[in-house]
């Protein structure tokens, strides 16, 4: 199945939530999708007979300048009919919520960890929200582009890059 | 007599542990020696890998992602430059291709003789550790040949490769092969088969296909419990179609499908196919041809964004890139395979006494640098 018509299966079926097709701009065509519908359709896609989209290859945050929402990114594979799928999500800068999908694929699991530590997206229903890669008492979200690097942790200085 | 008190304890594994491969704790809770839950804590080795990308021009990251996976760099290397040559557009010469792919399955061979001796070790055979090193330092001597260096190399560019072959190469190579072939008899003799090797690993720590693919686990974890993707078959890149190799899938020779010993057989097999394909690229390699032809002066792909996956010894590397038009990637995340393939590991690990715990991580051939990148 082609990308453009699971995205015309999606908005048939979800209506309001799709909210576009992304071709241009992106080697994986991608429907961009509403935070708090993610779960749903990623339910959906996994179930279908007809997509069987059973595999989470990756997920990924992006902050595209230090002003603009942030954005989500879930690239889904189905092992069994063999064809990819991507889903986009903006959420706002400060306090964005994103419904998890971990319980849907446990990859999620720590991707979303992930994305929560170096960008600060909460994932609502994640069952074990906190960082991954840095320290519980790291200050900010490191890859967001409006990181201020802080001066010093936990009494040592901290080096500044460039 | 009163009544017996038993509790749970919390054992702490690692960070300083031989078993875990790198800088991991293991934070496990235990019931006497039964583990009723691990919960892996990693970030010990993380040295911000996306974010220096995102202050680094297209080519200056390539170094950086063969420090990721220090094991197979090489793989790092080539996912990288592929992903960025298809943003470019860029058609590589022949010979770059089939001189890639000849690195890139040394590659998999030597990662996955570090894979299968220090599993070994994890389980008290320490000799085969040694004969697996003896065979990974000629293949060091070959990648030391061409690029200079012997586990990280900066050796395949965007658009090419950093320097064509130098002479004496190819039957060096050659020479590998011939004896490669009777080293995993060897490694078949001294481990596969040994009693106490298969009583440690065979049925221990069962990974099912449901399990695996759930949990994003790729690459010969995913392959030993019969699930049949391999990313060089099922989506091809570069040029792998033009080779006949096998996928060799895990069949619970010893046990059940999915165990331990399933994981580290499907490597030994892999080993063998690899070193299939070097010897039919070595064949087919173009005798001329500028490895430096395609390589661009500038790199500013188009804005846009990409997800490219490789098949890498540890499993699926993806890329995720995305160019807002400028010198500087916008944001480069690295899917790395052991980062998916160790969360798995609370899923399998429990119910096993400690020391199987040990052996089912040894199985899973994790890598923390590209885990904590």
């Amino acid at each position: 199945m082609t990308e453009q018509e699971i995205y015309s299966g999606l908005r048939g079926k979800f209506g309001e939530k799709v909210l576009e097709f992304m071709e241009e701009g992106t080697l994986n065509p991608t429907a961009v999708i509403k935070a708090d519908s993610v779960a749903e359709i990623c339910l959906f896609l996994k179930n279908n007979e007809s997509l069987q989209f059973d595999s989470l290859m990756n997920l990924a945050a992006h902050d595209p300048d230090g002003e603009s929402e942030l954005s989500v990114i879930y690239h889904l594979y189905s092992t069994n009919l063999n064809h990819y799928f991507t889903l986009k999500t903006h959420v706002s800068r400060e306090n964005g919520v994103v419904e998890s999908v971990a319980n849907i694929y446990r990859t999620a699991d720590w991707h979303e960890r992930e994305a929560y530590d170096l960008f600060g997206i909460k994932f609502n229903d994640h069952p074990d929200l906190k960082r991954i890669l840095l320290e519980e008492d790291w200050e900010g979200h490191p890859l967001k582009k409006d990181y201020v690097t802080a001066e010093f942790y936990r009494g040592m200085r901290i080096e500044k890059v460039k | 007599m009163g009544r017996l008190h038993a509790e749970e304890m919390i054992l702490n594994m690692g960070p300083q542990h031989p078993s875990t491969h790198g800088v991991l704790r293991l934070k496990l809770t235990t019931d006497g020696e039964i583990v009723s839950k691990i919960e892996p804590v990693i970030g010990y080795l993380h040295r911000s890998f996306e974010k220096h990308a995102e202050n680094l021009e297209y080519q200056m990251v390539t170094p950086f992602t063969g420090r990721c996976d220090y094991l197979a760099a090489m793989g790092s290397e080539h996912g990288y430059a592929m992903a960025v040559e298809k943003m470019l557009g860029i058609e590589l010469p022949e010979r770059v291709e089939y001189l890639r792919v000849i690195f890139a399955e040394l590659q998999r061979i030597a990662s996955h003789l570090v894979a299968v001796g220090t599993f070994g070790l994890d389980v008290g055979a320490i000799t085969p550790f040694i004969y697996c090193f003896r065979e990974r330092e000629l293949i060091l001597d070959l990648f030391e040949m061409a690029s200079g260096g012997r586990l990280l190399y900066n050796y395949i560019w965007i658009g090419g490769l950093a320097h064509d072959i130098p002479p004496g190469f190819v039957e060096k190579a050659y020479e590998f092969l011939d004896a490669f072939d009777k080293r995993v008899d060897e490694y078949n003799q001294i481990l596969t088969g040994n009693k106490i090797f298969v009583e440690r690993a065979a049925d221990i720590g069962v990974m099912t296909p449901e399990v695996a693919i759930n949990y994003g686990v790729t690459g010969p974890s995913l392959r030993a419990s019969g699930v049949n993707i391999d990313i060089r078959r099922t989506q091809p890149y570069s040029i792998y179609d033009r080779f006949d190799f096998d996928v060799p899938l895990g069949e619970g020779l010893q046990g059940t499908v999915g165990d331990s010993w399933d994981r580290y057989y499907v490597r030994v097999l892999e080993m063998r196919e690899s070193a299939k394909i070097v010897r039919q690229a070595l064949e087919q390699l173009p005798v001329e041809g500028d490895v430096q032809a395609a390589v661009p002066r500038r790199i500013k792909p188009p804005v846009g964004e990409i997800y490219f996956r490789s098949e890498n010894p540890r499993g699926e590397l993806g890329y995720y890139i995305v160019s807002d038009g400028k010198n500087i990637p916008a944001r480069v995340k690295m899917r790395s395979p052991a980062f998916s393939n160790l969360s798995v590991i609370n899923e399998i690990g429990q119910g096993w006494m400690i020391s199987d715990v040990i052996a089912i991580l040894g199985s899973l051939d994790i890598v923390l640098g590209e885990i904590d990148r």
